[in-house]
């Protein structure tokens, strides 16, 4: 498979605080990527470095072969970036927007006026094409970033935190299209600290915590690490422990021997968020 | 080819915005310059006669060179370090497959935008009021001059949002820069009448040379040429510090 991204000991520090240490990732083309972890965990800084914003302060990193660093040019012409806060221009409508963004790509006035009818139709925008950013939902301003970072055609889309802010009804809706994306060839790279969205969405996921990569795999390779299964306990004293099983017999059986101080038992199967605590001994929402 | 396309990509987009903002944007910037104009001109000045002229010809040109500086810093300065340090939309430039150069021109040539159309006005104003400008026949070369003093504070805006980490940072670079220099560039008094050491540090000031190249094209004179080359000198290192400070910002 061709490597779409891939990082070599990537570092990045800010002052005393090191935001990511030492990366070692690889992506292939036409993947689901995830990279899960916390806010503050070192994913956006990590795609920051990825589409040319932030020089990295060691190490490596190529984007469909081309180094971030010294061929940041070639880079952005290859991808798209949906940033996770709102980043089209407000004042502007989303039309615009996306005619900005394919003047900035040398489009010809018809190639343009074809591309943006044909994103518009596919994000679901046709009829809010004419609206100023700053009157549209949260849902459609993400829909308009989305519109926006594919106007080149990008073979890569950096998704950061898609959905986050979104109703439940919104962030399925984005899914969907992320999902479409994807299987029209587009490579996608996101970040999320949804554990739901990267088991939803992704074919293999980067768990990061505090800077470092500290699991990578398919959901199911992760959960089958870690054990498919889950008895969440808790005691009379109002403490919580987590105990991982590979098979759902194993795991009964385990309760059965369970001593009486227990107030609550709960086996389920095992998700993202269980890697991440066992791991980690935290959650990935408490961080 | 690609740079001049680039170039208005950028100032496109920052057009139509200024489009749908015209009439705001142009009663603000011609504020100031009317008020000046009414209080320096006919109130403090009416009647008085400086360095052989009437003083309302004499500080027209400098009133028109003050409004070139703040219309066109405001214009190019304003929008921007408002995009880069809370929407974040500047980010989406910095990651278009378009060189620096590129970016800070169409930003610059947004203040032009700003800076002519309020300039040009205080022009037909003072045209309209001053005998002495509308017979000057160096009229051409004032309105080449407004142009690159428009352009010269626009790279200074541009430059200001660039390095600028606060909104209020923003401020106080316009209390602490941009109004001391409104009145101290002999925009309204000669730089003849202050003593030696303060008139070498006024020339410290774009200012200074924009409103003594446009007060002598206004008044019929030919400008002294090392005050345009002072003027282009600001210019060049305006958009250099731009280009440095942007290839070496790593956020």
């Amino acid at each position: 498979m061709e490597e779409a991204i891939v990082t070599e000991n990537l570092y990045k520090q800010y002052g005393s605080v090191v935001a990511v240490k030492n990366l070692n990732l690889k992506v292939y083309s036409g993947e689901l990527f995830g990279f899960l972890g916390p806010n503050g965990a070192g994913k956006t800084t990590t795609i920051r470095i990825l589409t040319t914003l932030t020089k990295p302060t060691s190490g490596k990193a190529w984007v469909m072969g081309f180094n971030v660093v010294e061929k940041p040019e070639e880079v952005r012409k290859a991808i798209g970036v949906m940033q996770q806060h709102l980043s089209l221009d407000r004042d502007l409508t989303v039309r615009e927007n996306m005619e900005l963004r394919a003047r900035l790509h040398h489009f010809s006035a018809a190639e343009r006026k074809r591309r943006i009818c044909e994103l518009l139709e596919y994000a679901g925008l046709s009829e809010h094409a004419d609206r100023v950013i700053d009157e549209l939902s949260g849902g459609l301003q993400r829909r308009a970033m989305i519109a926006c970072a594919l106007i080149h055609m990008p073979k890569i889309l950096f998704l950061d935190e898609p959905t986050v802010g979104l109703d439940a009804h919104t962030r399925r809706r984005m899914w969907d299209l992320i999902r479409r994306l994807n299987a029209d060839g587009v490579t996608i790279f996101l970040t999320t600290h949804y554990i739901e969205e990267a088991e939803a969405l992704c074919q293999r996921v980067g768990v990061i915590h505090e800077g470092s990569l500290i699991a990578l795999g398919s959901p199911m390779e992760l959960r089958c690490k870690v054990g498919l299964y889950t008895v969440v306990t808790m005691a009379d004293d109002g403490k919580v422990s987590y105990k991982y099983f590979p098979s759902r017999e194993e795991a009964t059986k385990y309760v059965q021997n369970l001593s009486n101080n227990i107030r609550t038992i709960v086996v389920r199967e095992s998700n993202l968020e269980d890697i991440f605590i066992e791991l980690t001994g935290r959650g990935v929402k408490e961080e | 080819m690609s740079f001049l396309m680039d170039v208005h990509s950028v100032l496109w987009a920052d057009l139509r915005v200024l489009r749908r903002r015209i009439f705001r944007t142009f009663a603000s910037s011609l504020m100031y310059p009317i008020l000046f104009l009414l209080a320096f001109g006919y109130g403090l000045g009416g009647g008085i006669t400086f360095e052989g002229q009437n003083y309302l010809d004499f500080v027209i040109p400098g009133i028109i060179a003050l409004t070139a500086m703040t219309s066109s810093y405001n214009g190019a300065g304003s929008k921007l370090h408002v995009d880069r340090l809370y929407y974040k939309c500047f980010d989406e430039l910095l990651m278009a497959p378009i060189s620096t150069s590129a970016i800070v021109v169409g930003k610059a040539l947004t203040g032009v935008v700003h800076g002519l159309i309020s300039s040009l006005t205080m022009t037909a104003a003072g045209l309209l009021i001053s005998a002495k400008f509308r017979a000057s026949p160096q009229l051409p070369l004032f309105l080449l001059l407004l142009f690159i003093s428009c352009l010269v504070f626009a790279f200074l805006g541009v430059l200001a949002a660039l390095v600028v980490k606060s909104h209020q940072d923003m401020g106080a670079f316009s209390t602490f820069v941009i109004v001391p220099m409104s009145f101290l560039s002999g925009t309204f008094f000669s730089l003849e009448s202050v003593p030696e050491p303060v008139r070498i540090a006024l020339y410290l000031s774009p200012l200074t040379y924009s409103s003594q190249c446009l007060r002598a094209t206004a008044l019929g004179q030919s400008p002294s040429w090392l005050f345009v080359i002072g003027l282009l000198g600001f210019g060049v290192a305006f958009f250099a510090a731009c280009i440095w400070k942007l290839r070496n910002s790593s956020v």
